[in-house]
């Protein structure tokens, strides 16, 4: 009887939870036109979310390229087609490799920060200082930093790609002796601009949006306390793990239909 | 004031950055200026077009010079019409060019090969490539080489 009376509470919870911030979405939404036509508030997040992860994420695409090179050589090599080392790591990185990592970089980077960050806040009554002196604290910090994570997570992902491409490069061509000719000229034949490249960009901006939301969303709701910002920031990397890989199995699903 | 300004030129050269890797992943892993650039539609009707698609590439004496755009089956006639889009550069094909679909290596890809013919007239937009070979299946092949098998081995009795 306890348990089902647990299992009815947490669902409705769930349900309480996932509804409360669809709502908190849909107000980022209708605000972030506005926001943007003042865009300094917004510069600053790019900052503080954006650039501060270039470092991490051209490290962590150096390594990735690297490594996705070798495994995918020493299987090639057993069929003589080193030459499609450049494809595989293009179609990689560009399709799943890129937005998947690092949108999951940016959570473990970023995300955390901005949860914490206003979870803080509403822990020292910041937000509800805001609201006393009519401030809408939604508009003046949630807003911002929701459009920051938006535009900032496309541009890291596609350095993400570019930097593990270049890696790749380093590796096999001086290294294990394939021939520049047969990398690039591969990966041009069997690169689409709109299918690989242009549907990663748009997976990465959804990521984005959607990761810099919950992180948001469970700053916002924190309980007031040490332990609430600690939970909210454990929440929002949990969460927004799920999130990426469901929504990158639905993406892939939708955009790969045909091919 | 001086802090803003970091911010700012931080700020700008990150998402210049970021564009800058989008454009050199878009005009380096790509060959997306193929699509581009000027080119003329030709047609080539064939039996059996194999496992050919749109965006296939077309060559002349292995040198790329073109890619597939469309495929349809001719209604009446019930055989595949494909329409072939060559670059603007090559304007000088004979118009007794064969087309013929050939396969990539063993197990690849399939493309259309155009062979140049001996006339002094040129191919032009809209026109229609007269001498076609279909795709050769292997299944086919391999039929014909059972049943050639068993013919032959009947004969000798």
């Amino acid at each position: 009887m306890a348990l089902l009376r647990y299992l009815r509470y947490s669902v409705q919870d769930f349900i309480e939870t996932f509804g409360a911030s669809q709502l908190f979405l849909a107000r980022l939404l209708a605000y972030s036109p506005r926001t943007l036509v003042r865009p300094r508030l917004v510069i600053h997040q790019i900052y503080s979310v954006g650039a501060g992860a270039v470092v991490l994420i051209a490290f962590s695409g150096f390594f990735v390229g690297l490594v996705m090179a070798l495994q995918s050589y020493q299987s090639l090599s057993k069929f003589g087609a080193t030459g499609e080392v450049g494809t595989l790591l293009a179609l990689a990185l560009f399709r799943e490799l890129g937005p998947v990592i690092t949108a999951l970089l940016f959570v473990g980077r970023s995300g955390t920060q901005l949860a914490s960050e206003i979870g803080l806040m509403r822990a020292t009554d910041q937000i509800s200082g805001m609201q006393m002196m009519a401030v809408d604290p939604i508009r003046r910090i949630i807003v911002p930093r929701f459009l920051a994570g938006a535009i900032s997570l496309p541009l890291l992902a596609m350095i993400f790609s570019a930097i593990g491409i270049l890696g790749g490069y380093i590796l096999v061509v001086p290294y294990l002796g394939v021939d520049p000719g047969a990398f690039w000229g591969q990966m041009r034949a069997n690169v689409a601009l709109v299918n690989d490249i242009l549907n990663g960009f748009f997976k990465a901006i959804i990521f984005g949006g959607v990761v810099t939301m919950i992180a948001l969303f469970e700053g916002y709701n924190a309980w007031p306390t040490a332990e609430g910002v600690g939970r909210a920031t454990t929440r929002t990397v949990v969460i927004s793990s799920i999130t990426i890989f469901a929504l990158d199995y639905i993406l892939t699903a939708f955009m790969y239909r045909g091919i | 004031m001086k802090q803003t300004r970091a911010v700012e030129f931080g700020t700008g050269l990150f998402i210049l950055f970021g564009i800058l890797a989008l454009f050199f992943l878009a005009t380096q892993t790509t060959n997306f200026q193929y699509v581009s650039g000027n080119a003329y539609q030709v047609t080539a009707v064939f039996q059996n077009i194999g496992g050919l698609k749109v965006r296939a590439p077309v060559s002349m004496a292995g040198v790329k010079i073109g890619r597939v755009t469309a495929i349809d089956l001719d209604p009446q006639r019930l055989e595949a019409v494909v329409t072939i889009s060559i670059d603007q550069k090559y304007d000088k094909l004979p118009k007794d060019t064969a087309a013929s679909i050939l396969t990539a290596g063993l197990l690849g890809e399939q493309y259309v090969g155009l062979s140049p013919g001996a006339s002094s007239e040129y191919l032009q937009d809209g026109d229609r490539i007269q001498f076609t070979q279909s795709a050769i299946i292997l299944e086919h092949l391999i039929g014909q080489f059972v049943a050639g098998m068993g013919s032959s081995g009947s004969s000798e009795k």
